[in-house]
């Protein structure tokens, strides 16, 4: 079940690796070069946390970024795709938001298949242990979004067919 | 994200062009079988499914394995594939969102020295 894939490590940058743990659990890690405070910083206020979600090679744009992180709170991203009229909303609610340390939220844009992220911040010699860790509700909705071809709601079309042998392969 | 080669696609929508072929890989997604449990399940004869089993596995959808007597189908590489594929797209995603967050982290970084330089003045 792991399979595991991770950068070269160079000495100016951390290696970024992702694993997926069980049937319904993906893990992705990263040492950031600064203290969980300020990472989580990035993360908490809206106008740095669109700053840096979007990767910029990916001709994505941030149409709108809202985000109300505290328990309950709701989060809007509007993200309009190269070539796309339409943006896609992004949207979904924190359930646990614990300062510097710790912060879950829900990801509903796919209905109920969607996974729960949770994202650690550990200090370690004043930079950040960040993982970011995913949980789908069946092995079917994991093996479903790897089906589509889409990566971290980033549309990317691997064609018809592929997402057809995926999904004979996943029923 | 991997690109799949033309020659694989054209075998992919071969093996994927007939229903009983599609039908063996849905079975096969539930359990592994033999190829005489699939011939009676697909009421055809053996030699049928063996040819259908012989496409889909030129196509690496299925693989094949004999012991002894028995012929045993699973679903291909294939899947496992494609989950490699993706996996290594959602790293280079996160490297990328990463390289940035380590950006951002890095100004804040700088402010917050110049303000405290600037509180101890």
């Amino acid at each position: 079940m792991t399979e595991r894939t991770q950068n070269e490590p160079t000495s100016a940058k951390n290696p970024t690796t992702v694993e997926r743990r069980s049937e319904r659990e993906l893990v992705v890690t990263r040492t950031i070069n600064g203290p969980p405070r300020l990472v989580f910083q990035a993360f908490a206020q809206p106008e740095l946390f669109g700053r840096w979600w979007l990767p910029k090679s990916y001709g994505l744009t941030l149409v709108s970024c809202e985000a109300d992180v505290r328990v309950g709170g709701r989060y809007r991203l509007l993200i309009r795709p190269p070539a796309a009229a339409e943006p896609m909303a992004f949207h979904g609610r924190y359930l646990e938001v614990t300062p510097h340390a710790r912060l879950v939220w829900t990801n509903e844009e796919g209905g109920d298949g969607g996974a729960v992220t949770t994202v650690t911040f550990a200090e370690k010699d004043g930079r950040t242990l960040l993982v970011i860790h995913d949980l789908y509700p069946s092995k079917k909705a994991l093996d479903d979004a790897i089906a589509s071809g889409a990566t971290g709601g980033m549309p990317e079309t691997l064609g018809q067919l592929d997402e057809l042998v995926g999904d004979l392969g996943a029923s | 994200m991997v690109k799949y080669s033309q020659p694989r696609l054209d075998a992919s929508f071969a093996a994927l062009s007939d229903a009983t072929r599609r039908g063996v890989l849905e079975q096969l997604g539930r359990s592994d079988a033999s190829i005489t449990d699939l011939a009676e399940r697909f009421h055809m004869t053996l030699a049928g499914m063996m040819k259908h089993v012989g496409i889909l596995e030129q196509a690496e959808l299925v693989t094949t394995q004999k012991v002894g007597r028995v012929r045993t189908c699973k679903l291909g590489r294939r899947r496992l594939d494609q989950e490699a594929a993706w996996l290594e797209g959602h790293r280079q995603l996160w490297d990328s969102r990463f390289d940035q967050l380590d950006d951002v982290v890095q100004e804040l970084k700088r402010k917050e020295t110049r303000d405290d330089r600037e509180n101890t003045k």
